[in-house]
């Protein structure tokens, strides 16, 4: 099976280790994995931010870019959401507008197409048992749009259950919000930061040496808080701990 | 101005302030977490929960698309039941209706039963200006009045206030309105409740005027209904002789079988009770039996407004059971106050600046106030998407668009203060739509990495002020794939 990775904005500029997870868990799983070089951003900052007419061209540029493959894969729950949820709304918004079935047109074909890594592995490959090894106590963070938006349920608990080492601890009110939010960790940032401090406090009563997650951008306000804190628990993309073996472990 | 994000608003502002009272989180933490783990299990043990939730949604709409024609027929069968209907447009008309009302019947003084509307139009205050003074029964919104403070809670108006603070507002400002506290009154919830009660009951005995809202209004019958938790509101609506009962128009439903639906949801959304302790029903008037007098005042006061707009009206499904309040984490946070209006929470920053447009500084940042996280939506037992609402209002900030404003099309400009954040979006935009323009910032980051500060300055120290920021990767994701493909090609031949 040939799948093209959508790596996302953030990944691809802050945080390349997840990408090459992605690649090396999915070709230890037999995928091909392609990367299409033209691919940029989903728009989500943009449409959430109020900005839509904005993120219209940034979707039709993912439509051209991924439309061919047979299915999208990407390490983020809200990118993710972003494309399964908002981009049939997009349409939907530009048809009341007054301006015909032409944006709804060519977002669809991407739209069930595109699946988050976990939901992809278990759902798609019909794998919970990656063969990865991690040796570390690690408690998982269920992101909202991973939560709430794709209803990825458990998951991504599955699938940290079958890696060998791990021990997996529950994180207490591990469904509220981490308070990142895209803009709103910047226009709110006082409540977005208690938010933070609540969730990370909640990890270190756990006594995990990683905080998981399917989501960079939730793991960069959760981590960046984390080394302010001083708490000593790392943030780590779920990717990173499934495409972990004996004889390669990423950390 | 903090440094926050540009178009810096009211609601960050207010909010800084309850983030850093301790106190106020601390109450405010205990009472929603407590409330909502019990609101969980109330609709677990529902089996058709998803059904009723479907079902209050499709209620609420079919009557929201034929307002006009059931307004129209619960003018008819209040009238026939032998009340009188008042239309008022605004708030300004709806308090003169009603202060006049209260004079014509020589009276100065008037019971409340807990009524959002007519805190929603500041009934209190309007008729105090008239030498009408208003007492409010309902346990919290006399916390609330007696404290000289502001509602922050849907259903528990005091909830930002401990029992240690309520004991004291009772003890220092009772007299002032009427019966005094006993002498050495503690803050057990036993004491606190009985000396509210005698309190309240020399009011109820006294009063000829009762002023109330309504949970919902029966088109084919005409019958208002009120829950509630204490009996003081039953005691409003049955002992004066002149009952008005103000309310919003979106609160009907068109029969009273549809009333079997909201009597399961509202009160386990709302204070985890299979079923509210009191339904009061009430249809005109009835000789011998309850008040002799009956005025029903029909508010409309932007909601006729918010109507128009297709994807905002589904704020007006709003039954204010405020799950959507107590699973919020920023509610939780920026406690009720801060949101600037009767209605806190995520259902008041989609219905305030629909109700009164978007060109305050608070209406305009109360689309912010939240994060998105969707746990609103989740709880709210009429589904209604607010995660949805609140972006399509944040167009509406940054973007402007056409708008209903008092029965008229309008084409709303841009809020002002959003300038910059334009900017920054079309920019990035503009280099998105690019993939080599994306490419060449990130090439051009990752080679001054270590000249990145660890804290921003502008728009940004906001967030580097409590976290830190990530630091830049030596090569972005797509240079290592080119480099490598994907890790199987030859590294340093691809350019
Ligand atoms: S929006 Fe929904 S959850 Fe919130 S108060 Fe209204 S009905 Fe309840």
């Amino acid at each position: 099976m040939r799948v093209a990775l959508f790596l996302t904005c953030v990944n691809d500029t802050l945080y390349p280790e997840t990408g090459r997870a992605v690649v090396k868990l999915l070709t230890r799983l037999g995928v091909e994995v392609d990367f299409p070089m033209a691919q940029t951003c989903c728009g989500q900052a943009h449409y959430n931010t109020g900005y839509r007419h904005e993120a219209e061209p940034l979707a039709r540029h993912f439509s051209d870019v991924f439309g061919k493959y047979e299915a999208i894969v990407t390490p983020s729950g809200s990118c993710g959401a972003m494309v399964r949820e908002l981009y049939p709304r997009m349409g939907e918004r530009a048809r009341a507008e007054g301006r015909g079935d032409t944006l709804a047109a060519t977002l669809a074909p991407v739209v069930p197409k595109t699946y988050e890594l976990t939901e992809f592995l278990v759902d798609v490959l019909g794998v919970t048992d990656v063969g990865a090894y991690y040796p570390h106590t690690v408690t998982y963070h269920p992101t909202c749009h991973g939560l709430r938006g794709l209803g990825l349920g458990e998951r991504p608990r599955q699938l940290l259950r079958a890696v060998r080492g791990l021990e997996l601890v529950e994180l207490p009110g591990a469904d509220e919000c981490c308070g990142f939010g895209g803009t709103f960790a910047l226009k709110n940032s006082d409540v977005s930061a208690a938010m933070g401090a609540d969730k990370v406090r909640n990890a270190e009563s756990t006594g995990a040496e990683v905080l998981c997650a399917a989501d960079n951008s939730c793991l960069m306000h959760i981590g960046g808080t984390m080394t302010r804190l001083r708490t000593g628990m790392r943030p780590v993309h779920i990717a990173e701990i499934l495409a972990s073996t004996e004889e390669e472990p990423t950390a | 101005m903090s440094g926050t994000f540009v178009g810096m608003p009211a609601f960050p502002k207010a909010a800084h302030e309850a983030v850093g009272n301790q106190t106020l989180r601390a109450n405010l933490r205990h009472a929603t977490h407590t409330i909502r783990a019990k609101r969980a299990n109330a609709v677990a043990e529902v089996s058709d929960w998803a059904e009723l939730r479907e079902a209050g949604k499709r209620i609420k709409d079919h009557t929201l698309r034929h307002l006009d024609r059931y307004l129209v027929q619960l003018e008819e069968s209040v009238t026939a039941a032998g009340g009188i209907v008042h239309w008022a447009a605004d708030a300004d008309e709806a308090n003169r209706i009603v202060a006049g009302l209260v004079k014509e019947t020589g009276e100065s003084e008037v019971v409340k039963v807990k009524s959002m509307a007519t805190q929603e139009i500041g009934l209190n205050e309007a008729l105090e200006a008239e030498g009408i003074r208003a007492y409010e029964t309902d346990l919290a919104e006399l916390i609330v009045q007696l404290g000289k403070d502001r509602p922050s809670h849907i259903l528990v108006p005091a909830i930002h206030r401990n029992r240690g603070e309520i004991r004291e507002i009772f003890a220092r400002e009772m007299s002032e309105w009427g019966r005094p506290a006993p002498e050495g009154l503690t803050d057990t919830p036993a004491e606190l409740a009985d000396a509210a009660r005698l309190h309240l009951r020399e009011k109820f005995l006294r009063a000829k005027v009762g002023v109330s809202g309504a949970n919902f209004m029966v088109a084919e019958t005409g019958t208002l209904v009120v829950v509630e938790s204490e009996g003081n509101g039953r005691m409003c609506l049955t002992l004066p002789e002149t009952l008005i009962s103000v309310v919003g128009i979106e609160k009907i439903v068109p029969t009273w079988r549809d009333l079997e639906v909201f009597l399961q949801t509202l009160p386990r959304s709302s204070t985890a009770e299979r079923m509210n302790p009191y339904t009061s029903t009430w249809t005109g008037t009835t000789d011998g039996d309850g008040p002799r007098t009956f005025h029903l005042v029909l508010l409309d006061n932007g909601r006729t407004d918010t109507l128009a707009d297709e994807v905002g009206r589904q704020a007006l499904r709003c039954i204010r059971c405020s799950a959507c309040l107590n699973v919020c984490p920023v509610y939780e946070r920026a406690g009720g106050h801060a949101y600037g209006s009767v209605y806190p929470g995520p259902i008041g920053a989609i219905l305030s600046p629909q109700l009164r447009g978007t060109g305050s500084e608070i209406d305009a940042s109360l689309p912010y106030a939240s994060s998105l996280c969707g746990a609103c939506y989740e709880v709210c037992p009429v589904a209604i998407d607010i995660p949805e609402v609140l972006v399509h209002l944040r167009e509406r900030v940054v973007q402007g668009g056409p708008v209903t404003r008092e029965g008229n099309k309008v084409v709303l400009k841009p809020a002002k203060g959003h300038g910059a954040e334009r900017a920054a979006m079309r920019a990035a935009r503009w280099a998105f739509s690019r993939p080599g323009a994306l490419r060449a910032g990130q090439r051009l980051a990752s080679r001054t990495r270590r000249l990145h500060p660890r804290t921003l300055p502008g728009p940004g120290k906001a967030w580097s002020a409590s976290r830190d920021l990530p630091a830049l990767p030596a090569e972005p994701f797509r240079d290592w794939w080119q480099r490598t493909n994907g890790g199987t090609g030859d590294e340093g031949t691809a350019k």
